[in-house]
């Protein structure tokens, strides 16, 4: 043993590094991939921006499709602005606090080998692997026909047209909320079991009660990794159809919603329509393209709020620590 | 080298008491521990322990890691009940009440008994902001009187002079010495009647120690201490009485100079003189 190391730090007895071909093969396929993916979305963000720039135009997303949603120099998109707007952030509004109040539960409150934690978890888990359309499924089933129906006998027992137990921004939004609830759980999780366990003992030993803990102590810490959740929430949120297609989006609206319990225009869903009910696939080709594009940039910006929001509290942080 | 160490059956057995020499004349004890046993799931980590401290005196608690010392610290102001799986069975009583009891408010407990950890555990917040949380959670709101208790319990913890400049600054930003006495002053700023300290100054350096030290030594005019250490040099330094336990067994409780001079049990000088552990 003891030879051989010091044979090999003589001058002339260093080994030649060898060329090691599986290191090579295995650096080039993870090169590769980020390539590959790179390429993927630059072919999909390129293809939509040159072929959509043209038709987007401060009319364009300024004006509704009161005059024909089928017509390049017509129609706009304001109304479907408005609505995917709308029901992302209220689906925020819904899932942050949910997904936070269970991610507390799960972390800080529950046994963490009980069986209603178990269940819980793997609940949340299965949630994550549903298919969309059947939460919209759900939605209708669950919100509409039951709250809705019920919240109409109790509200509203004389109308002639159900209030509530119809689609409508509301029960889109709850939909969605579901749906997202295992991302904002998750990334919340992690947050919370980073925190150094000293610094609830610390708290405790203090004489705070357990809430005191986790309002004063835990959750500011934690504060980063909530607002990413909310971040993965509403970039899956946005760019989803099938949640919301039995749940609130319609074909056409003639006004704005004013009220949770009214239907409204979605972007998602209007590409839909152009692409499948279109009179000419040619002649609305520009404006599908410059649908998804505003799709993309709302989402983009709205995601963008959110991650300044994150990156103030990081440097509030920071300088805490 | 191997030690045989001959363990006992667990019988029922007297508390250990300290001698009356060096206490208050009839004083009765402030913190009695009886027939205790703790288990971890299946692991019986106490094993019938009964001890009696008197207030206004640092004992130590020494011993092997994994002997029960910290376990049994924790046992004094509750903090094994946030462990799942902890099972706990005998008495604890500070001040003649049962602290296990089923009227015993915790959050009242933990006030008057006080805790420091091994590692240091300043909240990411200003050095102010640290200490004036405990008062807050005991309902103290006027700002002049939180800034006349931080100066206070900043002053008792040799602290005041090096940080009274950048109270307001981060609390993460001081060396571990000092972060270690922020959690000293945050722990004493709420007044408890007794400080359980787990191995305080094992992440610190000689010269820190040294001021860890000799701030136990000042605090013991006004709070009881109750001290796990690994350093049996630190407990001959700064305790009155030492205890000594091994596998989860309270083998002596004595005098600290009677402890480390002339120990009754062959087991405790072995430990002491450096021979195992």
């Amino acid at each position: 043993m003891s030879t051989l190391a010091v044979r090999s730090i003589l001058p002339d007895g260093f080994p030649r590094a060898r060329f090691d071909v599986i290191s090579f093969f295995f650096t080039g396929l993870t090169g590769l991939s980020t390539v590959l993916i790179l390429a993927i979305l630059a072919v999909i963000v390129g293809n939509v921006v040159l072929l959509g720039w043209d038709t987007l135009s401060w009319r364009f997303v300024t004006s509704g499709t009161e005059q024909d949603m089928f017509d390049v120099n017509k129609a706009g998109v304001l109304p479907m602005i408005v609505g995917t707007a709308a029901r992302v952030i209220l689906m925020t509004l819904f899932v942050v606090p949910a997904g936070v109040i269970t991610a507390i539960y799960l972390t800080e409150y529950a046994s963490r080998t009980s069986l209603t934690t178990r269940i819980i978890r793997s609940a949340v888990n299965n949630l994550a692997g549903v298919p969309s359309i059947v939460f919209g499924l759900f939605g209708l089933g669950f919100f509409i026909s039951f709250v809705g129906f019920h919240a109409d006998n109790l509200l509203h027992p004389n109308a002639q047209n159900p209030v509530w137990g119809k689609p409508g921004l509301l029960w889109a939004s709850m939909t969605l909320a579901v749906m997202t609830l295992p991302v904002v759980v998750v990334a919340t999780e992690e947050s919370l079991r980073a925190i150094a366990p000293g610094l609830r003992e610390a708290s405790l030993a203090l004489g705070a009660t357990r809430l005191q803990t986790v309002i004063k102590i835990v959750l500011p810490q934690a504060l980063p990794g909530i607002l990413t959740g909310g971040i993965l929430a509403i970039s899956r949120a946005a760019g989803e159809v099938a949640p919301i297609l039995f749940t609130g989006a319609a074909y056409y609206m003639a006004n704005l919603p004013h009220s949770l319990a009214d239907q409204f225009m979605d972007l998602g869903y209007h590409v839909f329509i152009l692409s499948t009910q279109s009179p000419n696939i040619e002649k609305t080709r520009p404006i599908l393209y410059a649908t998804v594009l505003v799709l993309l940039m709302l989402t983009f910006a709205l995601n963008v709020i959110a991650i300044l929001v994150r990156s103030k509290v990081r440097r509030q942080m920071r300088a805490m620590q | 080298m191997r030690i045989d160490i001959p363990i006992r059956t667990s019988a029922p057995k007297p508390d250990l008491v300290p001698p009356a020499s060096l206490n208050a004349p009839s004083a009765s004890p402030l913190i009695e521990v009886s027939n205790l046993d703790l288990h971890y799931g299946t692991t019986r980590a106490l094993k019938n322990i009964g001890i009696q401290m008197h207030g206004h005196v640092v004992t130590a608690f020494i011993g092997p890691s994994g002997c029960g010392k910290s376990t049994l610290l924790r046992c004094l102001n509750r903090m094994n009940d946030l462990i799942d799986g902890v099972r706990i069975r005998g008495s604890v009583k500070i001040a003649g009440h049962d602290i296990y009891g089923k009227d015993i408010d915790v959050i009242e407990l933990r006030k008057r008994v006080g805790m420091v950890f091994q590692k240091s555990n300043p909240f990411p917040k200003s050095i102010y902001e640290n200490i004036a949380y405990g008062l807050r959670l005991h309902g103290i709101r006027k700002k002049s009187e939180i800034d006349a208790i931080i100066e206070r319990s900043l002053r008792a913890a040799a602290l005041w002079d090096e940080v009274k400049d950048r109270l307001h600054r981060s609390a993460m930003g001081l060396s571990g010495g000092q972060q270690q006495r922020v959690c000293i002053a945050r722990a004493i700023a709420i007044e408890p009647e007794v400080i359980l300290m787990d191995e305080p100054a094992s992440a610190l350096d000689p010269i820190a120690t040294a001021r860890i030290e000799e701030l136990i030594l000042d605090l013991r005019k006004q709070f009881t201490i109750v001290i796990v250490t690994h350093n049996m040099q630190q407990a001959a330094r700064i305790s009155d009485y030492t205890a000594f336990f091994y596998l989860g067994e309270l083998i002596e409780y004595d005098t600290t100079r009677k402890m480390f001079t002339n120990p009754s049990k062959k087991q405790t000088e072995d430990y002491v003189t450096g021979r195992f552990g």
